[in-house]
């Protein structure tokens, strides 16, 4: 067994760190506070590569492993996890359906743009009726010639309204069930697409949320990916990568809460002595910091399993439940820790909390999850 | 000069690990002190080891110079538009203090186009000798020209010690000089004295972002050479009945010897960025959040006639230019007063103001450690404090 | 255009703490980075090989583990980089450590730039770039915060107490370079991965042709005799109040007092 990160792993990591904390930790509070996705630093790491880190060469990437990518999410996402959700569902739910599944001409035209950073990807599969019941889609797909017809909504799109390129469900079989679900590649600006209300939340309030809106948008055939039917699979296989994107957002947030509250304890004195004297709260911060190591491993060994070709759906759930569970855990404790001052949006603890709940959420819920789970040990 | 550890006695203790300031000692095999090839010979270690099994070991070195042919200590007198800047005539003062010390004669270094004059200003800051060399490819500072002269001067009339100003031309010409000579030079010194033990000036100067003070020595080779910091000494009291020997060195520079060309010089400093000669300095920091805001420590220091500076955030996030930066990278000041603004006061601040004879410090955080330095310690909002501070000094100003 | 950028890798002084009770530096868990000045000199060499073409070698004395820093300059865009590493050259001062320096450059064979950062955060010296430019017997300006190059000449700009100098020199030149020169780039994905891959050839004693006398501690004039911290000035008067107003009051109720307003 490894336990270390490979040398390019770490470099890789450094990397990232400096740039979240030069340049995207100091307006974070200020994005959060604005509900402002801010491009100019998503742009800023398609320059870097990172939006193409595991994808090949060939289709604008830089051909390196999916922990390397996990690595940079979990970087981001401690001083800002709304960007951290930003690259996650660009590359893991927009970029990476299109890589697995996408014919070559699909790959050339949507893949490489949102690998080299130059366009935003984003997923469409949620409804305002088919949230965890994805067979139960409304959006419907009717093929017409050479292009399908489009019409429908989707709800609680990461990304929605900024993104280029959208992956996005339809049912062309409603007698099939979850077997008449299938994907498209659309684009911003397609007759007829869109853009519902943006939703105001409680976290991740620098990643931009909307709705989506179909009205009898055409969609050329050569945007169909994989063959009608394929639909279900491609949103399912998906969602087993975006989480671990969403394990490692969740464990860069737990990070960052474990960092605050550790050095606010040795800093803040009461009695004549730093708060961190106090067993109370120096054990807080030994469950903090064991929860998120457990978190951490779980994880990247979704990611090794991911990059080694061994199934990594259970794996990825575990991650997800895991961390996530951690992270909105070790939140909350960070801001007692804090203790009024926790409570204040002076201060980044709050912040944490709010981002750290959508980990237990969205990606399927923790529910889910514990679905995926004990469906594959229940075999 | 080595220091070494005995490995036979070493007790295994690694108390010399912890006090190493160069991270240079690694216990070898889990229990014997070894010295890495980053000893830089500090002597630190010797002192923390308590079974005295480290040593430094005295190496035969082969002397190149006769150290009895170099007397006298030398003060460089750097020009800035044909007058002498303030630290040549700090460094007289504290160089006749280091001249009557060893019992030899202070001189200073006057290097110029038509700056003869300027001779008895050196004489009345307690020179004994100038030496004067002079000539039009010496009207503006270039490396070669007055690389050469020093150079020259040095060969001739071999000085024992050579102290130059720590300002950008004086850091620019001491390594080339030393260079050209062989010598050693300690850079940015704060503090100057002789070491009893072996009556060698022992150089004392920060280290580490000004988080250590090394005293550094320089036994075998001559001159002793220093940059020493603006500031760091009083400018002497002159004594105008004072005079004493001019001494006239030609120009030995040749033509093609000067290897630049002096194209222009752009002025950009006003009163408020001369923080170097100010007396009283206003400094904001991080604490006052926009960029925007630095106008609040920029109406205090209208107020009080003060330079403006700027703490290395303060700088880093582009608030205000590099010439207003105050600490280890950027500039040495000891006003009479500062007062620091929303600072924290990390090391490398204090490093380039902790020599200011009152400072005042206001910080909303009660255990910033600025506070630690602060003659007078103001807790409160910088954004809420600076304008009533202002206004309330503005008001004593038009009472007096 | 070859240009060689000497680096330092350095603690990162930023996070040196002292220990309140030893009195001693703390040096655990301080990062070794590059020297920030010396991103500034790597940057300007790559604008300047993006512009006139050539090539950048990054150069870096120090022990084994100054790889890491050579790789950074790498992942920047830097072509090749060479460590120079040796038992001989320890405890080097600044004479030699420029000596030895300027006989790896020497080595390298012609070279129309050498950039260095204006000082290292460590020693904050100033003096290797100069004592280079001395060794190798080419011209130096320091301070610069804007090079041009036109041909066989570099303009530059170069920081004065109170303003910059222009300034023509002739190539080969060696400039050392100041903070506001320039935003050093971050490392790319891609570059990171070239530089990781990258063989990165270590120069012993054996591989320069130099005096050993001059080496290492043996060939350094100056010597440290002792280390300690600096004396702290003792905390004065903390005026805390409930309203600006009142400790606004209170602060020139006490200057006034002590004469100073």
């Amino acid at each position: 067994m490894q336990f270390e990160l490979t040398e390019e792993q770490k470099m890789m990591q450094k990397m990232v760190r400096e740039f979240a904390a030069k340049e995207v930790a100091p307006g974070s509070a200020a994005r959060d506070e604005e509900e402002k996705f801010d491009r100019s630093l998503y742009d800023a790491l398609g320059e870097l590569g990172v939006t193409g880190i595991c994808f090949p060469e060939q289709y604008g990437g830089a051909g390196a492993d999916t922990l390397s990518y996990i690595l940079a999410i979990e970087e981001l996402s401690r001083v800002d996890s709304g960007l951290g959700i930003a690259l996650s569902a660009s590359v893991s739910l927009g970029g990476w359906p299109i890589y697995a599944y996408g014919s070559e001409e699909q790959k050339k035209k949507y893949l490489a743009p949102l690998a080299e950073g130059r366009t935003l990807g984003a997923f469409g599969l949620t409804e305002p009726n088919a949230g965890t019941d994805a067979a139960a889609q409304q959006t419907v797909a009717v093929l017409q010639g050479d292009h399908y017809v489009l019409n429908g909504s989707k709800i609680f799109i990461t990304n929605g309204g900024e993104a280029e390129t959208y992956v996005i469900l339809a049912m062309t079989d409603k007698a099939k069930g979850a077997r008449g679900i299938s994907a498209f590649i659309l684009e911003k600006g397609m007759p007829g697409f869109t853009f519902g209300k943006k939703e105001h939340k409680l976290g991740i309030r620098s990643s931009q949320t909307m709705e989506l809106v179909f009205q009898d948008v055409a969609v050329p055939a050569a945007n169909l990916l994989g063959k009608e039917g394929d639909g279900f699979k491609i949103a399912m296989t998906t969602l087993d990568g975006g989480r671990i994107g969403v394990a490692a957002q969740a464990l860069g947030i737990a990070q960052a809460a474990l960092d605050h509250a550790a050095k606010y304890a040795k800093e803040r004195v009461q009695f004549g002595k730093p708060i961190a004297a106090n067993q109370a709260v120096a054990f807080t911060l030994a469950d903090m910091a064991t929860q998120i190591d457990a978190a951490r491993l779980l994880t990247y060994r979704a990611a090794y399993c991911k990059d080694k070709g061994l199934p990594y759906s259970k794996e990825a759930a575990m991650a997800k439940l895991y961390a996530s569970d951690a992270a909105m855990a070790i939140a909350v404790d960070a801001v007692q820790v804090y203790g009024g001052y926790g409570y204040s949006r002076e201060y980044p603890v709050e912040r944490l909390m709010r981002d750290a709940k959508i980990t237990q959420i969205y990606e399927g819920t923790n529910q889910v999850q514990r679905m995926v789970i004990s469906a594959a040990i229940l075999r | 000069m080595a220091v070494k550890v005995n490995q036979d006695k070493c007790i295994g203790c690694s108390a010399c690990v912890g006090a190493c300031p160069f991270g240079a000692i690694e216990m070898q095999g889990g229990s014997k002190a070894f010295i890495t090839e980053a000893c830089t010979a500090c002597g630190a270690c010797i002192d923390a080891c308590p079974a005295q099994t480290i040593v430094r070991e005295q190496e035969a070195r082969q002397t190149a110079v006769d150290k009895d042919a170099y007397r006298d200590v030398w003060v460089y007198m750097e020009l800035n538009g044909g007058q002498p800047r303030s630290v040549g005539l700090e460094l007289l003062g504290e160089g006749r203090k280091l001249a009557d010390a060893m019992g030899q004669q202070l001189a200073a270094v006057l290097i110029g186009d038509g700056v003869e004059p300027i001779a008895q200003e050196a004489f009345a800051a307690g020179a004994d000798k100038v030496y004067l060399v002079e000539g039009p490819e010496y009207a503006h500072y270039t490396t070669d020209a007055f690389a050469i002269a020093a150079v020259d001067l040095i060969d001739t009339y071999k000085p024992a010690v050579l102290l130059l100003g720590a300002t950008n031309d004086g850091r620019d010409l001491g390594p080339r000089v030393a260079c050209r000579i062989g010598t050693g030079l300690t850079a940015d010194c704060t503090g100057l004295g002789i070491d009893e033990a072996t009556g060698l000036v022992a150089w004392t100067r920060p280290a580490f972002g000004g988080n250590i003070m090394a005293t550094i020595l320089c036994p075998d080779n001559r001159p002793q050479m220093g940059t020493v910091r603006p500031k760091v000494f009083k400018k002497p009291v002159p004594d105008h009945s004072r005079s004493g020997e001019l001494i006239r060195v030609a120009s030995k520079v040749r033509p093609g010897d000067i290897r630049t060309r002096l194209v222009d010089i752009i002025k950009v400093c006003t009163a408020a960025c001369n923080l170097e000669e100010a007396e009283v300095i206003v400094s904001g920091g991080r604490g006052l959040c926009k960029p925007e805001n630095f106008a609040l420590v920029e109406e205090l220091a209208g107020v009080l006639g003060a330079a403006v500076g700027a703490s290395r955030a303060a700088v880093d996030a582009g608030w205000k230019p590099a010439l207003h930066q105050v600490g280890q990278t950027g500039k040495t000041v000891a006003p009479k007063i500062y007062f620091a603004c929303g600072i924290s006061g990390a090391i490398q601040h204090l490093a380039g103001m902790s020599s200011s004879d009152i400072i005042v410090a206001i910080n909303k955080d009660p255990d910033a450690p600025i506070f630690k330095v602060a003659d007078y310690g103001l807790v409160g909002d910088v954004l809420e404090v600076l304008p009533i501070l202002t206004e309330e000094l503005k008001k004593i100003r038009q009472a007096g | 255009m070859e240009i060689v950028v000497c680096v330092k890798q350095v603690p990162d002084t930023t996070e040196v703490k002292i220990d309140p009770v030893t009195n001693t530096l703390i040096r655990q868990g301080v990062p070794s980075i590059v020297n920030p000045f010396d991103k500034n000199a790597v940057e300007a060499a790559l604008v300047l090989k993006e512009k006139h073409g050539g090539k950048v070698t990054v150069l870096s004395m120090g022990p084994p583990q100054a790889k890491d820093a050579l790789k950074e300059c790498l992942a920047m865009g830097a072509d090749a980089a060479i460590l120079v590493s040796d038992r001989a050259f320890g405890g080097a001062d600044t004479l030699a450590t420029s000596y030895t320096l300027a006989a790896a450059i020497r080595k390298l064979g012609a070279v129309d730039l050498i950039l260095c950062g204006k000082q290292a955060i460590d020693g904050d010296t100033a003096q290797v770039g100069p004592e280079i430019a001395e060794h190798l017997g080419i011209a130096q300006v320091t301070y610069v915060a804007k090079i041009d190059i036109d041909g066989a000449a570099a303009r530059l700009e170069r920081e004065h107490e109170d303003g910059y100098e222009v300034i023509e020199a002739g190539l080969p030149v060696l400039v050392t370079v100041v903070k506001s020169a320039n935003e050093p780039r971050y490392p790319t994905v891609k570059g990171t991965m070239r530089a990781n891959r990258a063989e990165i050839p270590v120069w012993t004693v054996a591989d320069l042709d130099t005096d050993p006398a001059r080496l290492g501690l043996k060939g350094s004039p100056t010597q440290v005799r002792k280390i300690f911290t600096p004396k702290q000035r003792t905390q004065g008067v903390l005026i805390a109040k409930d309203t600006a107003r009142e400790a606004v009051a209170e602060l020139i109720a006490k200057l006034s007092a002590a004469k100073i307003v």
